[in-house]
């Protein structure tokens, strides 16, 4: 929803949050439902009102435990019943520097002040350690925003009995707790308001009168801004970023048009103050590739033209960055469409990025949910597709990183596949290599975010947080299997995941996927064979198998049939069940050579 | 700005912020007077009839505001002012 995306008209969403919210409620999106507590240090019933909208506007329904006002910390500490029974999926921790208690003084040396550090610290970290204890869920911190005084004036940033310093130093240990716990768990994340307050304008922020008035920590105009960071933290986590930008060129990239200037005339690198910011823009969205953000060009060039632009000696992106460029004269929405087809990934994940509002009402008109944030000029583009929190990284895997470089070797497949007639050749020339094998922990991020990304091969579509995914692989009720495929042209890293539950001589599949850039690569088959031979040596004689239809994963309606199992049950809503014996079960897979190794 | 303009604009916020398009403030209006109307509303009230006029009460005003007829009288004196 346009009034939902950055940049958003923050008094109009908190004038107008019931319409927004029965408009959103009533545009009939698939949403994931989600249990959020607020444990706040002030008031939060404003900010849970913002939140939800965002988090609807995600496609997240989300329900909402609330603490008693300023209530945090005995919340976390000595749960109520109400919140045990909530059971939340993540908890969010709204507290601000009103809630530090215990600044220093001037009688304070040093080492005083280094213990009301640590004392404060410890506050804090006590509490998240009891939560994750309890709830293991991803766990939602803000940082402190500044203090919106300063005794010391400027001193009061390094004299070690300013506030300023004393929040400084506090922010910094959050950050330090933040990564010790990165990747471990990965359910720990900073909501930063300090950055936010700053990028707002801490006087503004800091408002006293909405804190004596109303004991909110910041002012009431503020609160979409932070409502709206918290939602980026939490879609994030169930892995509903974007995956990729679509670019213009003209007056998107460089200056002017390449096709009227010539590439000589084009602006972009350090001899023009236009060429400069061009060039500064080119480098954010180079550095975004680093991150695995996959990047396409969409303009209505010739060809030639736009590989002109793009080879011009004093930008910073080249024809390589892109994993596709589409320079045509046809409609950009279809060039869009073709994109995420080739991609394998849905139209609404990647971002239009246009200068042109034309282009971009097109786009938005024909693909339903794609964002085309309006960039304004091109001093704003960096800000504006920034803070739209696209790309926001709650993790970063090995895979997210590769994710151009895997593309790219797609595409080389398929030029090699059109050179064979026989499927079959085509697949042995690929050399395909797989380790299929149980969980392992390096490799729960990843893990957790296929199952919140694979929406289209997905049997079940059930949702799992690093931690579910942790207790799942410990419970050795569970049969869980990973699949790695690499061939001759790179490393698809991991890209299927079965759960299995045992249950006696019968194994239930509670998950079932593939990421779709392995698609009729025949590694379904070569799962099935490695679960059936684990499931054998378990004594386990059935194995069941679920689908559940969604609106995204009609791909796998027949997934279970394919693999030779028989339906057994079918309801109204198309939930079906199937059974496979395997007595006399016999391999599947011939193309490709499977290492499977051994549990831990 | 008249008062009847005020209150025509005033009118048209409590509608949005409270969803519930037959509100018709008068002078006497109080929280006493429109269902979801709380403590909590109230500074999302606040806060849009700011945005909508374009201004900021203090603390004493909000404090001291007794109905819509008073919160028309500082709007007023603001815009004049």
């Amino acid at each position: 929803m346009k009034e939902l995306e950055y940049p958003f008209d923050n008094s109009y969403i908190m004038k107008k949050s019931k319409s927004l919210k029965k408009a959103l409620l009533a545009d009939g999106s698939d949403r994931i439902k989600k249990k959020i507590a607020v444990l706040g240090g002030s008031t939060t019933h404003d900010i849970i009102r913002i939140l939800e909208l965002f988090l609807l506007n995600y496609d997240i329904e989300p329900v909402f435990y609330e603490s008693e006002y300023g209530q945090y910390w005995q919340d976390a500490m000595f749960p109520s019943d109400e919140l045990k029974e909530f059971a939340p999926d993540i908890i969010f921790v709204h507290t601000s520097n009103r809630n530090i208690t215990d600044y220093p003084t001037m009688d304070d040396d040093e080492a005083a002040v280094q213990a009301k550090l640590d004392n404060t610290f410890k506050h804090f970290e006590t509490m998240w350690h009891n939560l994750h204890e309890l709830y293991h869920c991803p766990i939602i911190q803000n940082n402190f925003e500044a203090p919106f005084y300063r005794l010391m004036g400027n001193r009061d940033g390094y004299d070690v009995h300013g506030r300023l310093s004393f929040v400084n130093r506090l922010n910094l240990m959050f950050s330090e707790y933040a990564k010790k716990t990165s990747g471990d768990e990965g359910s720990f994340f900073i909501n930063d308001i300090n950055y936010l307050s700053t990028c707002y304008g801490l006087d503004a922020w800091s408002d006293p009168l909405a804190w004596h008035m109303y004991k909110y920590a910041l002012c009431i105009q503020a609160i979409p801004t932070l409502s709206f960071n918290v939602a980026n933290i939490i879609k994030s986590i169930y892995g509903k970023n974007k995956k990729g930008l679509v670019l213009d060129l003209d007056n998107t990239l460089w200056g002017g048009v390449v096709g009227d200037d010539g590439p000589d005339g084009i602006e972009i690198g350090q001899e023009t103050n236009l060429g400069q910011v061009y060039l500064e823009f080119q480098n954010y969205i180079k550095a975004q590739k680093e991150l695995g953000i996959v990047l396409a060009v969409d303009s209505k060039n010739d060809e030639e033209n736009a590989l002109a632009g793009l080879n011009h000696p004093d930008g910073a992106l080249k024809p390589d960055d892109f994993v596709f460029i589409k320079a045509n004269w046809e409609p950009k929405s279809e060039n869009m469409k073709a994109i995420a087809s080739e991609l394998n990934v849905l139209p609404e994940s990647l971002v239009f990025v246009d200068d042109n509002p034309a282009e971009r009402a097109i786009v938005t008109g024909q693909i339903p949910k794609v964002n085309a944030p309006e960039i304004d000029t091109p001093e704003h583009y960096i800000r504006i597709l920034d803070h739209s929190g696209f790309f926001e990284t709650t993790s970063i895997s090995e895979d997210d990183r590769k994710r151009n470089e895997m593309y790219m070797a797609n595409r080389k497949r398929t030029e090699l596949q059109e050179s064979f007639k026989d499927y079959g050749e085509y697949l042995k020339s690929l050399e395909m290599k797989a380790v299929i094998a149980p969980f392992e922990k390096m490799y729960i991020p990843r893990i957790a975010q296929l199952t919140n990304k694979s929406n289209q091969f997905n049997l079940t579509t059930k949702r799992y947080t690093p931690d579910d995914i942790e207790k799942t692989a410990n419970d050795s009720n569970n049969i869980t299997l990973y699949g790695r495929l690499e061939d001759k042209f790179g490393d698809n890293g991991i890209v299927s995941l079965v759960i299995g539950k045992q249950e006696g001589d019968e194994l239930h599949i509670d998950l079932w996927l593939m990421s779709c850039r392995v698609l009729k690569r025949d590694m379904e088959f070569a799962m099935m064979d490695s679960l059936a031979k684990k499931a054998s040596e378990r004594g386990i004689k059935t194995i069941y198998g679920y689908y559940y239809p969604t609106a995204k994963n009609k791909m796998v309606k027949d997934f279970y049939s394919l693999q030779g199992f028989e339906l057994v049950k079918e309801d109204e809503a198309g939930n079906k069940t199937y059974k496979l014996d395997l007595t006399g079960y016999t391999n599947k897979n011939n193309v490709i050579d499977v290492e499977t190794l051994c549990a831990e | 700005m008249t008062r009847e303009e005020v209150f025509e604009k005033l009118n048209e916020v409590f509608r949005d912020v409270f969803e519930d398009d037959d509100i018709t403030v008068t002078d006497a209006t109080t929280a006493d007077d429109i269902d979801d109307w709380d403590s909590l509303e109230h500074i999302n009230l606040i806060n849009a009839v700011e945005q909508e006029f374009d201004i900021k009460f203090n603390m004493g005003q909000i404090v001291a505001m007794k109905n819509v007829g008073e919160m028309a009288d500082i709007i007023i004196s603001k815009l004049q002012g």
